[in-house]
């Protein structure tokens, strides 16, 4: 795998290295989409996400990477391995790209062949969403996905659950991940049921000063002469926002959403008209990772303000004689709240 | 300077010898050109200066994923029993060129993987039980012999390679014996990492990227990667003022969105707001420049505005006009999935027959033949040469253009029955007769009577539809809202299936029946406007046809307020109706 660009170092796009930033303290709240123009560095922004990530805990020889400590009983390995919550070594978050041209058969895992012929065992070899588990699936250029496996991404990612019926093999496993998706509006629009799989989306757009631009060109200049040098150089900012992270999540836990919070996403998701209960859910989540993040002692108006926009624009049902981007009428229903 | 407006075949010439010096970093270039001497010219040159053991591969443009991307080598892994990786063409041609033939009809799929490829400088395989990462740095040259305007690069291909050339006029006679030295290119390939730059040439290209209104970064950091192997091909250690006019001139007139201000004006009237003023503070004037009266942002402006190619704003307006944004589409993007038709979009596991899929013989011997040995070995009887077993197969889908669906919003109350309803039934079996031959779906609901129904659900049958329509009857009161309405639920729902619907209203806009269904001109009207604009707002194109004996204001009123193009129809016969509806949506 090449070097991947240092989260730190990317410049602006504050609110998707937020998003990202939130995605990784609490998977819970359900991934994010990202749409934008090109050249905005939206995969780069995606691809530096993995570094950020602090370890996990999983079971030693488990090809979904359990948690020791979470419910065994689902997972084919640990369930069959009664030491399973002894053995466990230190992994990495997964944060695993579903490539445009994937098959069927390696997303959802198929019958091993190498040992089928080689041994005649009748085996399952894991596919993409057994890696992915308990981390991240990216997809760049989501909209060109095909549609077939839009379905079983819809289906795998609701359920949690991974459930292979072919080759004479019948295996279930645990694929709990939060989906990445990222993409050019341009190319086509998304499934509802697939956007509504995403907890938060964002919008990127391309720098229109002179010095931010001069920036990016620079930084990027600086890593692709000498990646190692580069990486080297952000690596105590990565690391202090990986410590951030880490403290937000012990955090967490115990972080309060008074009812008064409630009221005013439940207020809030009202006046938008937001479909279903799923986008005041995430809101919650969300601004409590942010005040997690933020080291605040309570969620308050302004940790629901700054991520509103990202949790409700994909919720939004379209208004046929209004225009005006969804982005807008959030940040409009956000001003008459709050204020300006 | 190298005076960066010289001639197409010129510019084409110095965008092939930077190409040559970083063929990987620069991602390649987007060729416009008839298949012919200028092209094979160019890329004839481009191959001569590459090191000799570079690979060049020819990408047909039906590449399927296996042969583009990699896949279970067949013929392998039948010989050795067990599963036998192929490279795709991407991985072969690492280190060199693939030439992509016809790419304007490149579906933006197949696009997107080469897109990938070339971003991440890898190909990454998940395939046939295969999965791989293979390193892999190729340039890529897109052919393009785009004859009509729905014929495009995919834009996310094009903004991964740098320059683009244009050789339909060049001439035969400007194509001189080149005398570029191969040596020379290759030693500039190896001073290219040794190369500085100073801030304020990388400052001088971002700054003529805004000011060229492009959007995307990349277009910078190409410029940054062509200003270096100019500089390189030049023999200079740091990149220059020329390096940077010639490389925004390459990389960027092509991307332009809008044409800078003439540099005297901007002096006077508005500056080119953001980089002025810091240029002053951190920046010393380019003291050795060949032309140190003039800054070097406006340098490097005026050698990208001569290098734009003149019609570009109108090739702008053209395409804001066909929709622009998001509906940018347009013909070529609008791709549906068919049983049978169409272009190849995905091998699936499946039974032929079923979903009127057809057998892909190659993929399900391919799924078959890692199973030989243990399959032979299964069953004693004599061996057939390939046991294929029903889990084996595989089917092909096709994507074919999205169909178009008419939808036919017949006014069929009392006014419109006294007038013209027969006149109006005639035209409608007309344009179906026109839309049978476009392979084209028809839909017609009728408004009358206080409430709007669907005779006739999208179909391609002609025998339905003339069923439909005459057994339309007339009369009753004119509930012109509802109708368009319904007109409007039915045409995105087309959308949402992936069609493309189109509208024409048949009607003599009096309207006396309101949304509630409560008798009254006035409100009836004000629901009609009401419905007129919630269609406009959803961009349909639409053909309103004034049935009324005379051109009436009411009729134009609702027309403008949709967004439709509006047809009196005094007197006229069918056959012409049919005529302005053809030519109103050609």
């Amino acid at each position: 795998m090449s070097v991947a660009f240092p989260f730190s170092a990317i410049v602006g796009q504050d609110e998707l290295k937020l998003a990202l930033t939130v995605a990784a303290i609490d998977p819970g709240i359900g991934g994010l989409l990202v749409f934008g123009d090109r050249g905005t560095g939206k995969s780069t922004a995606v691809r530096a996400l993995a570094a950020l990530l602090p370890k996990m805990r999983a079971v030693e020889g488990c090809p979904y990477s359990c948690d020791p400590d979470g419910d065994l009983a689902a997972c084919p390995y640990c369930g069959t391995h009664k030491d399973a919550r002894t053995r466990t070594r230190p992994a990495a978050v997964p944060v695993v790209d579903l490539p445009l041209g994937a098959t069927e058969d390696r997303v959802v895992g198929a019958l091993d062949l190498e040992r089928a012929l080689t041994r005649g065992e009748k085996a399952f070899e894991p596919g993409l969403l057994a890696r992915a588990n308990r981390g991240f699936l990216y997809i760049d250029e989501v909209n060109l996905l095909e549609d077939h496996l839009v379905d079983l991404l819809i289906d795998v990612a609701a359920s949690g659950e991974n459930v292979v019926e072919r080759e004479g093999l019948s295996v279930r496993h645990p694929a709990r991940f939060s989906l990445i998706g990222s993409g050019n509006p341009e190319e086509g629009e998304l499934r509802p049921q697939l956007l509504d799989r995403f907890g938060l989306s964002i919008e990127v757009k391309t720098p229109t000063d002179l010095e931010t631009r001069i920036e990016v060109v620079k930084r990027r200049d600086l890593f692709e002469r000498d990646r190692a040098a580069f990486v080297e150089k952000w690596k105590a900012a990565d690391a202090k926002l990986r410590a951030r992270i880490v403290a937000a999540r012990k955090r967490l836990p115990a972080m309060e959403a008074s009812d008064v919070a409630l009221k005013r996403v439940a207020e809030l998701c009202m006046k938008l008209g937001t479909d279903g209960l799923r986008g005041e859910i995430t809101l919650i989540r969300a601004a409590r990772a942010l005040a997690a993040l933020d080291g605040d002692a309570a969620v308050g108006d302004s940790h629901i303000r700054r991520l509103a926009p990202s949790v409700l624009r994909h919720r939004l049902r379209r208004n046929p004689l209004d225009d005006t981007g969804s982005s807008v009428r959030v940040e409009r229903a956000i001003v008459e709240m709050f204020g300006a | 300077m190298q005076a960066p407006a010289a001639s197409a075949w010129e510019r084409a010439v110095l965008a092939v010898q930077l190409l040559a010096i970083d063929p990987a970093g620069l991602g390649g270039m987007h060729l416009r050109a008839p298949a012919g001497f200028a092209r094979d010219a160019l890329l004839g040159l481009l191959r001569d200066l590459l090191p000799a053991d570079a690979p060049w591969r020819r990408v047909p443009l039906q590449i399927a994923d296996e042969r583009l991307l990699g896949g279970l080598d067949l013929a392998a892994t039948l010989k050795a029993g067990r599963p036998v990786a192929e490279r795709g063409v991407l991985a072969e041609v690492d280190g060199g060129v693939a030439v992509f033939a016809m790419a304007e009809r490149l579906a933006p799929e197949t696009a997107a993987r080469v897109v990938a490829v070339l971003d991440r400088g890898e190909v990454v395989l998940a395939r046939d039980g295969l999965s791989a990462v293979t390193p892999t740095r190729l340039a890529a040259i897109a052919l393009d012999e785009a004859v009509e305007a729905d014929e495009r690069l995919p834009a996310a291909f094009g903004e991964r390679l740098a320059f683009f050339a244009d050789l339909a006029a060049v001439r035969h006679g400007e194509i001189g014996a080149s005398s570029i030295d191969r040596d020379a290119i290759a030693a500039a390939r190896a001073s290219l990492a040794q190369i500085e730059i100073a801030p304020e040439m990388q400052a001088a290209i971002c700054g003529t990227a805004l000011a060229l209104g492009i959007g995307s970064s990349r277009a910078d950091l190409m410029a940054l990667r062509a200003a270096r192997a100019s500089a390189a091909l030049f023999g200079r250690a740091e990149v220059a003022g020329d390096d940077v006019s010639v490389a925004c001139a390459l990389v960027m007139a092509h991307r332009a969105t809008q044409v800078p201000a003439p540099p005297a004006e901007a002096e006077q009237e508005e500056p080119p707001p953001p980089q002025e003023p810091e240029q002053g503070d951190d920046a010393e004037p380019p003291t050795d420049s060949a032309t140190p009266d003039k800054p070097l942002d406006d340098m490097v402006l005026e050698a990208a505005a001569a290098a734009i190619p003149p019609d570009l704003l109108a090739r702008l307006k053209v395409a804001k006009a066909l929709g622009g944004g998001a509906a940018s589409a347009g013909k070529s993007g609008a791709l549906q999935k068919s049983g049978k038709r169409g272009r190849p979009a995905g091998v699936f596991r499946g039974l032929p027959g079923q979903r009127n899929a057809r057998l892909n013989l190659v993929a399900t011997l391919r799924a078959a033949a890692p199973w030989q040995r243990i399959r032979a070995a299964a069953s004693a009887a004599a061996a057939p040469r390939v046991r294929v077993l029903s889990e084996d197969f595989r089917v092909t889908r096709f994507k074919q253009r999205r169909e178009t669906t008419t939808i036919f919003a017949i006014d069929a109350s009392g006014s419109a029955a006294l007038h013209r309803l027969a006149e109006t039934k005639g035209a409608v079996e007309l344009l179906l007769a026109d839309c049978y031959v476009r392979r084209d779906r028809v839909s017609v609901i009728a408004f009358r009577a206080g409430r709007a129904e669907l005779v006739l659900p999208p179909t391609r049958s002609l025998v339905r539809a003339k069923r439909a329509l005459a057994g339309l009857p007339g009369g009753g009161g004119t509930p012109l809202a509802t109708g368009m309405d319904t007109a409007r639920e039915l045409a995105e729902a087309i959308r949402r299936q992936g069609g493309t619907p189109t509208l024409v209203l048949l009607t003599d806009g009096r309207a006396n029946v309101t949304r509630a269904g409560i008798g009254g001109r006035e409100s009836a009207e004000a629901d009609a406007l009401d419905a007129a604009r919630r269609i406009r707002a959803t961009a349909l194109r639409v053909l309103l046809v004034d049935t009324g004996p005379r051109p009436t204001p009411l009729a134009q009123t609702l027309s403008t307020a949709m967004g439709a193009v509006y047809l009196a129809l005094p007197r006229a016969d069918a056959a012409a109706l049919n005529r302005v509806v053809r030519s109103s949506f050609a």
